[in-house]
């Protein structure tokens, strides 16, 4: 049915540039609403550099606290250190591990709407 | 302890929890006001809301007891229910909540689209939320018997009615004021007696023994034993005794004990000299509020504090009433926000406990003896100013600890209540909502008269175990890994979660008695969480045929921001 190549080229490039016009997203956004390969791509890296914000703040956790029992148990001399680390000492700490981490994580997902709203 | 202050101020908590509660009634309207108060709730009034919640009375009561009797090694206690915050901040906050789950069968279900594995996971809630109810109805009955020599029953029916009549009628828009205002009146409740505390410290000269080890008596202090119990001690203790010890009577008799065990029988009279060591007991009576008795801090220390630390951490973020409070923030970036917030709020919470439990080894160390130590945050303010300033300042004391009894029992039944009406009742609406809370309490309220003297304290340790090797798998595997497949799920939350519900189970009954195993059954977080994660981790990548389809959209779901989501969210 080669007869008439004109009408032809008319559909196949049509309904790509209709789609965008109607709903007026840019690419990564779309790619990522009709689940192609590309969007799982942007979607994976958002996850992976997620991941690693919490990884990362988890490990920071694990040597603050990891060592503590160690410490302690070296040093059973060292009974008013344990009181003031336990009881008083780690909470304020906890706090601004957890306000580093949102203030990350929401940056993290900042850039990704930047990256997938205006390219 | 003068009950003509406690009682009213006991009251008066019970009255302001309904009132609240009906505050919250009269905006509660809808079926989603019920379940989730229409996830309209603020990162603020949330925030308050979930400390209240989590609060419970092993906070409230049971760490200064802990610390009280066994040093500061328990404040492992608190600060491990604190980062076990962070780490749920971490790892599950916004995702959980993007999720759209409202328990966490929901999450099995969205997440894996398996039946079965959303039917495990409603059992293991059910089941740990029961676990977690027990003792706050146990300690309820203490506190009252502590305060009024009312039967032990008395208490934990009071709470579970008062809860079960809020959350039928109120739902979860209720429970939040209610939870939030609870919060307040716990932190209130302990900090300005604790400022008085502190004041009359001072004035007595400032003495820091109480960070010495062990505890010694300050003066001249007699201590009637109540139950019989074991004292070990490493040298020799002279003590005027008025009763049986090791079978032989003796009346006012001073003796001089050699190293060694000592078996004291229940009624004796001991008299310890200024000075004095306080010996250890070996069996400690019944405190029914301490987060666990099963530890066996003498065989092995370092173990035991690690496996604590492991099960608190990773514990926390399956525990069934955290969870369903996500679900009340409107976005996850509220929820992350929220959960900073907590977190603030906890670890101000917890900054009071360790000053209870420093003035009550020096001002009350005979409660290690009588069994009762978790009555010290109860008994200071009597004992340390006395008069009617003491009375006041216990009977606040006793306010704050039934908000906490209310606030957590409250929480439970509320999540119970909602696995039960989805899962197991056949409509969803708002009676069966309520027929769901009457079942919800009914339960743990029919065992705490079955099990009775049963060391029933060790459930929360016991919930704290099994959600970390079974739910914490589960979520953060979910989260965060593609290849997670419904057999995997439901093989690591079987053997992770069954496995430390059995090795706990084990110590509850005596099974190892002493000796290494003991320590290893009493604390399986340090080998039970790594088995729930390996186990979940080698069955889906044995299954990989049986990954969800719709794997991807999920996790892109759980993940992404809330401005790039085209579909309406329901």
């Amino acid at each position: 049915m080669p007869q008439d190549p004109t009408e032809r080229r008319v559909v196949v490039t049509g309904p790509p540039r209709r789609a965008r016009r109607t709903t007026g997203y840019y690419r990564p956004r779309t790619e990522i609403d009709e689940q192609t390969t590309l969007g799982h791509t942007y979607v994976r890296s958002l996850i992976r550099i997620q991941l690693r914000t919490g990884l990362t703040v988890f490990a920071v956790l694990a040597l603050l606290i990891g060592p503590l029992p160690l410490v302690f148990a070296a040093a059973p001399d060292a009974r008013r250190l344990e009181w003031a680390v336990l009881g008083f000492g780690l909470y304020v700490p906890l706090v601004l591990l957890a306000r580093w981490y949102v203030r990350r994580a929401e940056r993290n997902e900042r850039d990704f709407v930047r990256l997938v709203e205006d390219r | 302890m003068n009950s003509s202050y406690a009682v009213p101020a006991v009251a008066l908590v019970v009255l302001a929890t309904v009132l609240v509660g009906a505050f919250g009634l009269r905006i509660s309207r809808t079926t989603s006001d019920f379940y989730v108060a229409s996830r309209t709730v603020g990162p603020r009034l949330n925030a308050a809301a979930i400390s209240g919640e989590y609060l419970s009375a092993a906070s409230f009561l049971g760490i200064a007891g802990l610390v009280l009797v066994q040093g500061p090694d328990m404040l492992w206690y608190p600060v491990g229910y604190t980062a076990g915050y962070l780490v749920l901040l971490l790892f599950v906050a916004a995702p959980l909540r993007r999720s759209g789950a409202y328990t966490l069968p929901d999450f099995a279900e969205a997440r894996l689209a398996s039946q079965t594995v959303r039917r495990m996971a409603g059992v293991l809630v059910v089941g740990v939320g029961w676990l977690y109810l027990l003792p706050q109805l146990q300690g309820a009955g203490l506190t009252l018997t502590v305060l009024t020599g009312t039967p032990d029953w008395l208490g934990g029916v009071i709470v579970a009615v008062v809860v079960t009549v809020i959350v039928a009628a109120g739902g979860m828009r209720s429970i939040t004021f209610v939870q939030a205002f609870q919060y307040w009146l716990k932190f209130t409740a302990l900090l300005v007696p604790a400022f008085f505390l502190v004041l009359a410290w001072q004035g007595d000269g400032a003495p820091t023994h109480a960070f010495d080890e062990p505890a010694s008596f300050r003066e001249q202090r007699a201590v009637r034993v109540h139950d019989s119990l074991d004292l070990r001690l490493d040298k020799p203790l002279t003590v005027t005794v008025d009763g049986t010890v090791d079978g032989t009577a003796h009346d006012g008799a001073e003796l001089v004990l050699p190293a060694g065990t000592h078996h004291i029988e229940g009624g004796t009279r001991l008299t310890f000299a200024e000075g004095t060591e306080v010996p250890a007991a070996g069996r400690g009576g019944d405190d029914a509020v301490s987060p666990s008795r099963a530890e066996s801090r003498e065989e092995r220390p370092l173990y035991a504090t690690y496996g604590l630390i492991l099960a608190t951490f990773f514990g926390t973020m399956g525990l069934p009433h955290v969870v369903v409070r996500f679900y009340t923030s409107p976005h996850g970036v509220a929820a992350r926000r929220t959960t900073v917030a907590v977190l603030g709020l906890i670890g101000a919470f917890y900054l009071l406990p360790p000053v209870y439990g420093a003035l009550g080894r020096l001002y009350a160390p005979e409660l290690t003896l009588t069994g009762n130590a978790d009555a010290a945050v109860l008994l200071l303010p009597d004992r340390m100013i006395g008069g009617v300033g003491g009375d006041l300042l216990g009977a606040l004391v006793a306010g704050g600890a039934f908000a906490a009894f209310l606030s957590t029992a409250s929480g439970l039944t509320m999540a119970v209540a909602g696995v039960l009406t989805q899962d197991m009742l056949p409509s969803r609406g708002v009676r069966h909502f309520r027929l769901g809370t009457v079942l919800a309490m009914a339960v743990p309220v029919t065992l705490t008269f079955l099990l009775g003297g049963l060391p029933v304290a060790d459930a929360v340790g016991l919930a704290f175990a099994v959600s970390a090797s079974s739910f914490c798998p589960l979520l953060v595997l979910g989260i965060w890994w593609r290849r997670l497949t419904p057999p995997g799920a439901a093989a690591g939350m079987l053997v992770g979660g069954g496995s430390a519900f059995l090795a706990v189970a084990a110590t509850m009954t005596g099974y190892p008695g002493e000796g290494p195993w003991h320590a290893l059954l009493a604390w399986p977080a340090l080998w039970s969480v790594p088995l729930g994660f390996l186990t979940m981790i080698l069955v889906s990548l044995a299954t990989p045929g049986r990954v969800p389809p719709g794997t991807a959209a999920v996790l892109a779901r759980f993940h992404l921001p809330e401005e790039t989501r085209t579909e309406v969210s329901p």
